[in-house]
């Protein structure tokens, strides 16, 4: 049976992780590879790498860090954060990662996605959303798609644009909350709900977790096949492990064998 | 000793070619693993790694673009016996037909064809993408050592197509999906994993750790 997906996130810029990771005893907890080397130990099931790095031009280092992290853990790795191009795409993946995700580019120019998934596979091309709920309390639910970290309205509907680009060939969707991202309370779990429901590839919840119970929400009632977290498993909250045991005591298949 | 890692324009070798590596690294093998797209290099190698990642028919054209390479494999690994590892599309391309977007030949030594997995709950989704243990249907000398069943070790999988043996006793393994689907074929010499063993943690570099020992 497929298990269920726990999957860290670290955000990078200019080749070091921003925050740090607290939770273990690392010799530098700004380095992303001996991060991704704790988590891989830890018994993580993918790890992600989001390049927050102002610059285009100052990629060399995520592609430094995801060629050195790719010749230390032998789990699957998902880079993204700036992704515009084919270029840009195919270096990531020469480098050792085995998806890629794209956000902004793909709202603009939604031909990249398509493009893509027809050169290197829709399985290694994840189409990030940023959703922010639109609608108003008396209405029913309705969500846009927000690029520039929340600020800015697309006008998109969420549903509509995740089925485009599903349509187009991407293979997953990293499906993000810009109300929940950062606030703790849980994933929007009728926006993930709402997602999952209306595309045939698998969609991993992100944004608000705070309780390993958040996380059982996220894939028993939000239908998404893996759970992203950041700030509570870089700070210790919980253990990776800790995640796995709360979703297997819901009845959720989880890998335990790590 | 030398494990030739066939490079035709596929993906991501960067990680398969470190996984073997480290597992030569860790086992104390004497073995050198080169990445190659030189057809002369892999008549010469001592075992074969043939990975993969796209459309079955895109890596075809890859594979078909390298002079040389087909005919070279076919003389080494079909006559003369030499361990072959597919990887991924690496190991879909052994089959006879790939129905991916087009219908393309695959190098035939399995018989059989690629086709897109048709979940039986269409609640399931595609790509079959993440952990899932292994059926063995045949005992091998590569699975040794790894526990299989429910309640066996994981192996990575991301793919939406699979492939249908036409022969049951060339599915070494097969992997549950709301349908039995084939993870690991071989026959001979040849062997073939649906899944990434150079993303599968211990249960893939216990694999090749198995592949590099093999003796067919």
């Amino acid at each position: 049976m497929l298990k269920v997906r726990v999957i860290p996130c670290l955000d990078v810029k200019d080749g070091r992780v921003v925050k740090g990771v607290q939770f273990m005893e690392l010799r530098d907890a700004g380095d992303p590879v001996e991060s991704a080397i704790a988590y891989d130990a830890a018994g993580a099931d993918e790890l992600c790498f989001l390049d927050i790095t102002a610059s285009h031009e100052d990629r060399g280092t995520l592609i430094d860090v995801v060629t050195r992290t790719a010749e230390a853990c032998f789990m699957p790795l998902t880079v993204g954060g700036g992704v515009r191009t084919l270029d840009d795409i195919r270096t990531l993946l020469l480098a050792g990662a085995d998806k890629v995700s794209i956000m902004t580019a793909a709202v603009h120019d939604r031909s990249l996605v398509s493009r893509a998934a027809e050169k290197f596979g829709g399985q290694c091309i994840v189409v990030a959303i940023d959703a922010k709920k639109v609608s108003q309390d008396h209405e029913p639910d309705r969500w846009e798609i927000f690029t520039h970290g929340g600020r800015k309205p697309t006008g998109l509907d969420a549903i509509a644009y995740a089925k485009e680009v599903t349509e187009l060939g991407a293979g997953e969707l990293l499906l993000t909350s810009m109300d929940r991202d950062g606030t703790k309370v849980g994933y929007d779990v009728a926006l993930t709900r709402a997602i999952a429901d209306a595309v045939h590839v698998p969609v991993i919840a992100s944004g608000g977790v705070g309780s390993l119970e958040h996380m059982v929400e996220g894939i028993r009632d939000g239908h998404a096949s893996a759970v992203l977290a950041a700030s509570i498993f870089h700070f210790g909250t919980y253990t990776i492990n800790e995640a796995k045991q709360a979703l297997a005591d819901a009845g959720l298949p989880v890998r335990m064998d790590a | 000793m030398n494990i030739a890692i066939i490079d035709y324009g596929s993906g991501n070798l960067h990680s398969a070619h470190k996984a073997f590596e480290r597992v030569v690294r860790d086992h104390d093998l004497r073995m050198t693993v080169t990445l190659t797209s030189d057809a002369e290099v892999v008549r010469k190698a001592d075992r074969i790694v043939l990975p993969g990642v796209g459309a079955f028919a895109d890596c075809r054209r890859g594979l078909d673009a390298v002079a040389g390479m087909h005919e070279v494999l076919d003389e080494v690994v079909l006559k003369q016996g030499r361990p072959f590892l597919g990887i991924c599309v690496g190991m879909q391309l052994l089959a006879s037909y790939g129905r991916e977007y087009e219908t393309s030949e695959g190098l035939g030594w399995i018989a059989g064809e690629v086709v897109m997995i048709e979940p039986s709950d269409p609640a399931l989704k595609i790509p079959h993408m993440g952990w899932n243990t292994l059926n063995n249907t045949h005992s091998h000398r590569l699975l040794e050592g790894i526990p299989t069943g429910v309640a066996g070790w994981n192996a990575y999988f991301v793919h939406s197509y699979h492939l249908k043996a036409e022969h049951p006793s060339d599915v070494l393994a097969t992997t549950d999906y709301g349908q039995p689907i084939t993870a690991i074929v071989g026959r001979d010499n040849i062997v073939g994993t649906q899944f990434h063993p150079e993303k599968s943690q211990k249960l893939g570099l216990a694999f090749i750790a198995n592949f590099l020992r093999w003796q067919p």
